[in-house]
């Protein structure tokens, strides 16, 4: 077994187990800690693949975002803040088993060269996947590539319309009354009576 | 540049479903039959552009990727004959339970282009972003009534066994793909030909996963539990969608993947293919038996007729996929004026779902019982109607291969399954009307449409050969 071999399958042991955790805890936090996991060993997987760019795409994006995942499942799910900030302590373990097997892993990935092993895969030209990337997706991926695109704003659409409510209850401003308001609407001339003053005082 | 000509008709319907889009934030509710009708003028545009561009032959563009052949051309038209049907009956529906929204054509839309590119796809890539696209859409249709805690539950129930089907459906591409090394289904084919035999185990792993993603959307048992909740659980104008016009897109993507990706195996996929029949003609036959809720009862003769289908498929040669593809057409049309008649039957804050709202149709709305005895009577199977046509073309593909023993048990299955439409048509025209269970006449009992849908199951039970000959021609190569 080859080192890259030892690499690959030791990232991919990490995923399979980091992703079972995902199902398995019951609680909210440790699972999107575990899903962060998940995302970095397929990162890792990547990178050893030499599709660095897609992996680092991974780890910006997925990883970037699963953190706003995380803060919508402590707001969504009515999790109290205080409660969790109480057992913040026996979060600490397992964000550090976390960390630390992500740092390990990033070294690995970063330092692997250094036990002199080969590529699993030859390259199939001279440019970087990146550019190889940008050459295909707007040309032969372009079908495809659209059909994304439109998956995107379905899923806009259908998140507005299952979601979006009108609450007569909740105030709100409209701008463009605030704007077209006259001083007539809002200042009203009372004429009165100067009031004596009284003497006594 | 990729040649754009063939893809015009995705090109004139994305354009289209976002100009609803944008058009219908400017219309107050009063107005909204506006975006309804542009709805339906987008259709019946496709039609016209999808009509004008049919030719003999295939054309490819986009690298493979998309495919133009008189398959896509057949079932994309039905495609939108079956959408602009089910929007046509369910326009009182959706209005009686506020659910008349500017969103609701527009994710019909984009469902609708979802179809379209699976049915032209010709690669792993553009079958299952087609796939995703129509699946999201209908997720986001099914939970349309955000009120209704059933149509949640139905919502959640569809999305969770949809994305497990997909996942299951990608994993089995995603190993073909790493034994090919190729996402376009011509090339698969060729290198799957030409793999050596150490390949069989692997390529069969993958095949199985793409079956049994197949299976899910098709709704073939064993992988047809999501069914029955979601028909009855979603609004029956999204039921009548969701359990017609998909069924000619997953038709589609079957024929696409199957036959096209892995023609070299049909002596395995066929094997497969004959248990998932065998099992849904039975299932499907004899638990609808037991349902007192329609829409649900129809979820058990979807699988049913699924069965038939896959059955048609199966058999593995040109007269078998024309048997198949007939049946599917017909199996479309049929379901869509059943549920047709449920929405016009349904009023606000009446449902005709029950079984039992239907006892004595006939002494308050005889046109439409007849017009849904004419459908039980197709969904049957008895002669001068279409859906004999259908079932005798699909048994007669199977006994001229040998399938003898298959051919008399789908007969058999058939005969259990007569059992519950005849009910149907017992319920509305010997039984008595009960006047506190029948809703006030029906918003539009003339509904033209409805009864060009019902009537046509005769015409073309009479005069099917157009239709054959077209199903013939597209296999006959």
């Amino acid at each position: 077994m080859t080192f890259v071999q030892f690499l690959f399958y030791f990232f991919a042991a990490i995923q399979i187990l980091a992703a079972l955790r995902v199902i398995t805890v019951r609680n909210p936090v440790h699972a999107a800690l575990f899903l962060v996991l998940t995302f970095v060993s397929a990162a890792c997987l990547w990178i050893l693949m030499e599709a660095e760019f897609l992996g680092l795409l991974l780890v910006l994006v997925y990883v970037g975002a699963v953190m706003v995942l995380f803060l919508f499942v402590v707001m969504m799910l009515d999790v109290n803040i205080a409660e969790i900030r109480e057992g913040f302590a026996s979060y600490a373990p397992a964000a550090l088993v976390v960390a630390v097997i992500m740092v390990i892993e990033m070294g690995m990935v970063l330092t692997h060269r250094i036990f002199n092993v080969r590529p699993p895969l030859e390259k199939a030209s001279d440019v970087s996947n990146t550019e190889a990337i940008g050459r295909v997706m707007y040309t032969d991926y372009v079908y495809p590539f659209e059909i994304a695109a439109v998956v995107l704003l379905v899923a806009i659409i259908a998140a507005i319309a299952l979601t979006l409510r009108r609450r007569p209850e909740t105030k709100y401003q409209t701008p463009i009354e605030q704007i077209r308001v006259r001083r007539n609407d809002r200042v009203r001339l009372v004429k009165m009576k100067a009031e004596k003053k009284e003497s006594g005082s | 540049m990729p040649d754009l000509t063939p893809a015009i008709p995705e090109i004139f319907l994305l354009t289209m479903a976002c100009v609803v889009l944008v058009v219908d934030l400017f219309l107050r509710q009063e107005q909204r039959h506006l975006t309804f009708w542009l709805t339906q003028l987008t259709l019946a545009g496709l039609f016209l552009l999808t009509w004008n561009g049919m030719q003999a032959g295939t054309v490819t563009t986009f690298g493979g990727s998309f495919i133009r052949d008189p398959l896509s051309d057949l079932l994309k038209l039905f495609t939108y004959v079956v959408t602009a049907g089910v929007l046509l009956y369910s326009r009182d529906y959706l209005r009686d339970r506020k659910l008349y929204k500017g969103e609701y054509p527009v994710l019909v839309l984009f469902s609708l282009l979802g179809m379209m590119v699976m049915i032209s796809a010709g690669s792993f890539l553009t079958l299952y972003m087609g796939l995703e696209l129509l699946s999201l859409s209908l997720y986001a249709l099914v939970a349309f009534n955000r009120d209704s805690s059933e149509a949640s539950e139905a919502a959640i129930k569809y999305f969770v066994l949809g994305a497990l089907a997909s996942g299951m459906l990608l994993y089995g591409m995603s190993i073909l793909y790493g034994l090919t090394g190729t996402l376009d289904l011509a090339a698969v084919q060729e290198r799957l030909a030409a793999a050596s035999d150490g390949a069989r185990v692997p390529i069969l792993f993958g095949m199985v996963f793409v079956i049994v993603g197949l299976a899910f959307k098709l709704g073939a048992v064993p992988f047809h539990m999501w069914m029955p909740d979601v028909y009855q659980g979603a609004p029956t104008s999204v039921t009548a969608f969701l359990g017609t016009a998909p069924k000619l897109a997953g038709f589609a993507i079957l024929l696409r993947l199957l036959v096209d990706g892995m023609g070299g195996h049909q002596a395995d996929w066929g094997q497969i293919l004959m248990l998932l029949a065998v099992l849904s003609l039975a299932i499907g036959n004899i638990v609808a038996i037991a349902q007192s809720n329609i829409k649900r009862m129809l979820a058990y003769s979807t699988i049913s007729h699924v069965g038939f289908i896959v059955l048609g498929v199966m058999i593995g040669n040109s007269d078998g996929y024309s048997a198949a593809l007939f049946y599917t057409i017909i199996y479309a049309l049929m379901s869509l004026g059943a549920f047709g008649v449920i929405l016009v039957l349904s009023q606000k804050g009446f449902e005709a779902e029950n079984l039992a709202d239907f006892k004595g149709l006939n002494e308050s709305h005889a046109w439409i019982a007849f017009l849904m005895l004419v459908l039980m009577a197709s969904m049957i199977g008895i002669p001068g109607t279409a859906g004999f046509i259908a079932k005798f073309w699909v048994l007669q593909a199977l006994v001229e291969s040998g399938h003898v023993y298959l051919a008399v048990y789908a007969v058999l299955m058939s005969v259990i399954g007569a059992f519950y439409y005849l009910r149907v048509i017992k319920l509305m025209y010997v039984d008595k009307w009960e006047r506190d269970r029948i809703p006030l006449p029906a918003s539009d009992p003339g509904n033209v449409a409805l009864s060009i849908n019902s009537l046509g199951m005769i015409w073309l039970g009479l005069f099917p050969g157009v239709l054959m000959a077209a199903c013939l021609a597209i296999f006959a190569a």
